[in-house]
């Protein structure tokens, strides 16, 4: 059953799928951790995912760059999550019923918007994306080099955003910001943080950069825009999220694990096509809930999380 | 009076998120290019208004109204059932299962037995979530979800490989034997008796929420679990109750799909049946009878998109926007409650400040 990637070039190849692969959980997951950081539920990343990669379509189709499709991408992201924000931090809807309205909403509206504002082609025409990127030096490193520093723009965006995003959550009065108020509401407030501002900040902040994984899908891996194309991508970010341990880094690991067994599920579809691919394609969901089940510890979540935080009530 | 008023305006809240919704829709139908009005026409005359039309919209209700009480079941709880969508999977896999199994049955035999069954297995799918929660803490929403990629896989590996029927153009099962055909309501249509098991088990819920000693201690964990336990009520029980309940409503919602619409076990059979449960729970606040309403609801807007794209020509996807502008604004409308509107403190106040008033008028205030 492993004869297909026994061979050199292959794992190599095969190491490089993970990577692609994991990117949309990545982004996913690394971005959810700073709602979640601050104390909101983010039941949404299914929902960011893919207005992101509709966003990006939309400004990919209708100007021809997908360096306008990322903007349009990372705008869409933002406009999504305001209305999360305003729920969850202004009017203390339920934070879980939140993030399911914001799915729905978003599967809902952007099968409807890219018929609309794509047209009918929606689903066939090809959209310019990026392309993958040599880094001189580095992509010449052997068994490294073709693995990490051969793909693309997003790609290394993100290399370089997981140590940024770690240093400004760990290390930086803005990270000890959105942790304080994650873990205790009450006594950021009394020390003179607005709540929700900085709830606002790390909501629309962190989905934006969900948003990213959106636009990765569309302008890095499929091209097309097609509905519902996330398939659950937001959700095994969740488990991502969890098993990092709302850490930057650790939902990149989290979610690099994952993109391992999707990459795993795909290669074992090709080389065994006798066996129904259904079997296959289950694994990463199988796998989340093994890796939640086996992993998720208690009592590491943002202590603060999920509940409604108002000044007048105690 | 005006208290009374503001209050019903206040309880109201759902069918103005719902008006708001479809008028924003109306919008949407505009960039299309369409007239809203001769559109919504189509949508609820088509829906409700004409005998072919008012089937297909009881035909779309038994799935909706039966994944409507899966979720709107364990929310009473406190728990979020997302995972309608699996549970129909492997409700109607394990009725087609049974079906296929003893094909010769007496209908007096086959019915019951296949809804049992199927309901027996939505029951299982949702128990792996609800043990998950009730002994290792994690959250259903995450596991309910994943597990509904799970068992769509799982029944689509059914119907492509095991379960295929032979010669079949692409997967679905052999049919079930004509013992095993749920019973039609409206002559000549497709209006299976499903909408009716559905009006039936909401109206159950109901008696057993509202009257019984269960379905007070679903309240009771729902509002207070650290209540409930002091009180001697297992919240671990109550959590794996609901869930398994609520699971088994979502495969009878399945197995209604295959014995009573489709005759066989279909890939991809539910057009997202269990997600819209979701919101039709939300629509119904939890209230089982509600959820008859916001499932009918549902159900026309559905079956109206259908008429709606043959005489008008919008297309359907515009209704898949609707739907999730209903969520968002039923979601928001959560938030406003008679208790904290700033208009009810005002009159309050200003009732109090009269009386004050009249008070010292007549003197009894000074000393």
């Amino acid at each position: 059953m492993f004869d297909a990637i026994a061979d050199y070039g292959l794992i190599t190849a095969f190491l490089a799928s993970v990577i692609r692969l994991s990117m949309p959980l990545a982004y996913a997951a690394v971005g959810g951790i700073f709602s979640e950081r601050a104390g909101v539920f983010n039941v949404g990343l299914e929902g960011f995912l893919i207005i992101g990669a509709f966003g990006a379509a939309y400004g990919t189709f209708h100007t021809g760059s997908p360096y306008m499709g990322l903007l349009m991408g990372l705008l869409c992201g933002c406009l999504l999550a305001i209305p999360m924000a305003i729920m969850t931090v202004s009017l203390g809807v339920n934070q879980i019923v939140a993030g399911i309205a914001v799915n729905l909403f978003a599967l809902g509206f952007t099968a409807f918007l890219s018929r609309v504002a794509i047209g009918p082609t929606a689903n066939t025409k090809l959209l310019p994306g990026f392309s993958k990127i040599a880094i001189p030096g580095l992509s010449k490193l052997p068994f490294v080099g073709p693995i990490f520093f051969n793909q693309d723009l997003l790609v290394y965006l993100m290399y370089v955003a997981v140590p940024i995003l770690y240093y400004i959550m760990f290390r930086t009065a803005w990270g000890l910001n959105i942790r304080a108020v994650g873990h205790s509401p009450r006594s950021s407030d009394t020390a003179g943080l607005s709540v929700t501002r900085v709830r606002y900040v790390a909501i629309i902040g962190g989905n934006m950069f969900v948003a990213l994984g959106g636009c990765y899908l569309v302008l890095s891996q499929v091209f097309v825009f097609s509905e519902d194309m996330t398939a659950g991508k937001g959700f095994i970010a969740i488990a991502a999220m969890i098993l990092g341990r709302w850490s930057p880094l650790g939902a990149l690991l989290a979610a690099l694990l994952f993109g391992f067994f999707d990459a795993l599920q795909l290669r074992l579809q090709f080389s065994n096509p006798d066996v129904p691919y259904e079997i296959f394609t289950t694994l990463p969901y199988v796998m989340s809930i093994l890796a939640l089940i086996l992993f998720a510890g208690r009592n590491v979540a943002p202590q603060a999380i999920g509940r409604f935080y108002s000044r007048e009530d105690y | 009076m005006q208290l009374e008023l503001i209050r019903w305006v206040y309880r109201l809240k759902t069918v103005w998120a719902v008006l708001l919704s479809l008028l924003v829709g109306a919008w949407l139908i505009r960039i299309t290019g369409h007239d809203p009005i001769e559109s919504y026409k189509a949508l609820f005359v088509g829906a409700y208004g004409e005998y072919w039309g008012f089937s297909a919209t009881l035909t779309k209700m038994s799935p909706l109204l039966l994944a409507g009480l899966a979720v709107a079941l364990p929310y009473r709880v406190g728990l979020f059932n997302v995972g309608g969508e699996g549970q129909i999977y492997i409700g109607a896999l394990f009725s087609t299962l049974f079906a296929l199994w003893l094909p010769g049955l007496p209908m007096w035999l086959a019915i019951p037995g296949t809804i049992a069954v199927g309901m027996l297995g939505g029951a299982l799918w949702a128990l792996i979530p609800a043990i998950l929660k009730a002994y290792r803490n994690l959250n259903e929403v995450i596991i309910t979800l994943l597990m509904n990629y799970i068992a769509i896989n799982l029944v689509s590996f059914a119907v492509g490989g095991p379960l295929r029927a032979e010669g079949a153009p692409y997967p679905y099962s052999d049919e079930v034997g004509d013992s095993y055909l749920l019973p039609i309501m409206m002559d000549g249509t497709d209006a299976h008796i499903g909408a009716l098991f559905g009006v039936l088990a909401a109206f159950v819920i109901f008696v057993v929420l509202k009257y019984t000693s269960i379905g007070f201690g679903m309240n009771t964990v729902g509002a207070n679990p650290h209540a409930a336990l002091y009180a001697g009520l297992s919240v671990r029980r109550h959590i794996i109750m609901s869930m398994v309940i609520g699971g088994a409503l979502a495969g009878l919602a399945g197995t209604f799909e295959v014995i009573g619409l489709k005759y066989r076990l279909y890939h991809l059979f539910s057009d997202g049946y269990g997600y819209d449960g979701v919101v039709i729970a939300f629509l119904a606040n939890a209230n089982s009878l509600a959820v008859i309403i916001a499932s009918a609801f549902m159900a026309g807007l559905e079956s109206g998109a259908n008429v709606m794209q043959r005489a008008v020509g919008v297309p359907i996807t515009v209704i898949d926007a609707i739907k999730g502008l209903v969520v968002i604004f039923v979601a928001a409308s959560l938030a406003f409650s008679y208790q904290r509107s700033g208009l009810v403190k005002m009159i309050n106040r200003r009732k109090r400040l009269n009386e004050a008033l009249s008070a010292s008028a007549l003197g009894e205030d000074r000393v």
